[in-house]
């Protein structure tokens, strides 16, 4: 029972609750017991940390409930969430004094101008007026053909868009078949450019997160398809230590990198993908993976953060077993062929990359 | 000058806990966060997350006897929250290309740091609470973190006395002590 008397004491000394005579006793004894000084400097710690603990939770609470009431007032929104009230309620609420002005505003603006109209215009036969009608028509055409031609050299994302990933793609059939990685292309939309800075709009046809792959399909009028694919697809797996490249976009212009299998399996053994060692960065996922004789061999797709060097491809395999499985159900992709020989076998390597680099893209997702 | 008075106010109102100055700066602040992490493939439940941790990091730093914040608020979130959710997406080995962004940052890493620490003690605390069991977690709750008083805590729990009770507080926390101690090291 001692102890639990010492340690009301203790508290009671933290806590300021002591008088001036007691506290100059307890202070003396701590000075001349070492090991009551230990005790008080442990609890003082440990009433700290308690103390800290409650508060940092009390606040967590706080934040907690702020969140929920500002969801339920819609000061905040979290897409599909359903709140306690309708959104059409909500949604006067939040905008029903701009819409006032505005709706007041639009009116006085309507009036005055009819006003004027009326007051000003001179009065002409019907015939004329039809005939302006039609010349403003035609001017408005033409200005819209103008228009069409400017969009043309402007980007086609969005203006309003904003990029939300990217990397690189590359094609499967030159009738514009892309396959790249399915965490390259989250977002709304999807645009690809090709190595002369051209950009054409892609549709994702296909996307399977669980092998984080994604098929595209320009379908953009300004893409005339390429025909033969130089290169093939190979379905044989690769030998240890077996010289590979990559072509990629981690910048805007095209990057060449090269090195070496370096184990079999990917990431925590996983059979579908493997270990290769060469240089890569943000925006080389999705690239092809191709061996010494121009072959594709895999899609690079991720990279270990902790080490330098290490990167993970996707098996060639996968695009064949997710192409054969998509046959089965989705007609636009039967007319994908894969292609099987390569045209690059016995060149150069410089020779290659300038066959290879025209079927490789960049990739840019965004979300309007 | 008028804003910076307002946003001193409203830090102090955090370090109070004060749900009006929380809820103030929780409404400007969100959807600015929300979009940083719905544009770098992110989920609401992220962004829900990564804000409160960053109004965590804030708080304690409000709390903080040496406060100085030399920026704007929303500047601070936004750094922390950018830091935070970068991290994020590093552990989980993404290799995506983060969309650029014009955003003013400052330099968050130290207070980061400091947070990471607190977080780490603070899960000490939480287990030592936990393998502790009931009514021994309510009880010493009750005492230190909800400052209640012995007399009204007999009564709450069932005791017959507040000097029961206050046994039994005892024997709680002597064992919590050992608890905790046992993970936290003095002087690291």
């Amino acid at each position: 029972m001692e102890d639990k008397l010492l340690l009301e004491t203790i508290e009671r000394y933290l806590g300021g609750t002591m008088l001036a005579e007691e506290k100059a006793w307890f202070e003396q004894l701590r000075k001349n017991t070492p090991e009551i000084d230990q005790m008080v400097v442990e609890h003082r710690i440990f009433l700290h940390q308690i103390e800290e603990f409650g508060m940092v939770q009390k606040i967590k609470h706080t934040l907690h409930n702020t969140h929920k009431t500002l969801v339920e007032k819609a000061d905040i929104n979290e897409g599909g969430s359903v709140s306690t009230r309708g959104r059409v309620v909500q949604f006067y609420n939040k905008y029903k004094k701009v819409t006032a002005i505005a709706a007041s505003i639009a009116g006085l603006t309507a009036l005055v101008i009819s006003g004027l109209v009326a007051y000003f215009s001179p009065a002409v036969n019907n015939d004329q007026i039809e005939l302006l009608g039609k010349k403003i028509e035609q001017v408005t055409r033409t200005q819209q053909a103008q228009g069409a031609r400017l969009n043309e050299v402007d980007s086609k994302i969005p203006k309003d868009a904003t990029v939300t990933a990217g990397g690189t793609a590359f094609m499967i059939d030159g009738k514009g078949f892309l396959i790249t990685n399915a965490h390259v292309v989250k977002g709304s939309g999807t645009i690809v450019v090709n190595r002369n800075g051209q950009e054409f709009n892609a549709k994702i046809i296909n996307i399977d997160h669980e092998r984080d792959l994604a098929i595209l399909k320009i379908q953009d009028e300004d893409f005339k398809p390429l025909g033969n694919l130089p290169y093939g697809i190979k379905k044989s797996s690769v030998d240890l230590g077996e010289e590979l490249y990559t072509l990629g976009y981690p910048r805007e212009e095209i990057v060449y990198s090269m090195g070496y299998l370096s184990a079999q399996s990917g990431r925590d053994g996983d059979t579908s993908s493997c270990q290769i060692s060469l240089s890569a960065n943000p925006g080389n996922s999705g690239g092809p993976v191709f061996n010494k004789n121009g072959e594709i061999v895999g899609i690079i797709s991720k990279k270990e953060t902790k080490a330098e060097g290490v990167v993970y491809a996707i098996k060639s395999k996968g695009i064949f077993k997710m192409i054969d499985e998509l046959k089965e159900s989705d007609t636009s992709v039967q007319k994908i062929k894969l292609p099987s020989s390569s045209k690059l076998k016995g060149m150069g390597r410089t020779d290659q990359v300038k066959e290879v680099e025209d079927f490789v893209f960049q990739v840019k997702a965004y979300q309007n | 000058m008028k804003q910076e008075i307002s946003e001193q106010h409203l830090l102090k109102g955090l370090a109070n806990n004060d749900s009006k100055a929380i809820e103030t700066i929780y409404k400007d602040n969100f959807s600015m966060v929300q979009a940083l992490i719905l544009n770098n493939s992110g989920s609401y439940d992220d962004a829900r997350d990564i804000f409160q941790e960053a109004m965590v990091t804030l708080y304690e730093k409000a709390k903080s006897e040496s406060f100085v914040l030399t920026c704007q608020v929303k500047t601070y979130i936004y750094s922390v929250c950018r830091r935070l959710w970068l991290k994020k997406l590093q552990q989980a080995g993404k290799f995506v290309t983060q969309a650029e962004s014009l955003e003013e940052t400052v330099l968050v890493e130290d207070d980061l740091e400091v947070h990471e620490k607190r977080n780490a003690e603070f899960a000490i605390m939480e287990r030592a609470l936990s393998s502790l069991g009931e009514p021994c977690k309510s009880l010493i709750e009750a005492y230190y973190i909800h400052k209640k008083g012995m007399t009204e805590i007999a009564d709450e729990f069932g005791y017959t006395n507040a000097d029961n009770a206050k046994n039994q507080k005892y024997k709680c926390l002597m064992r919590l002590k050992k608890l905790f101690f046992s993970q936290y090291n003095i002087g690291d």
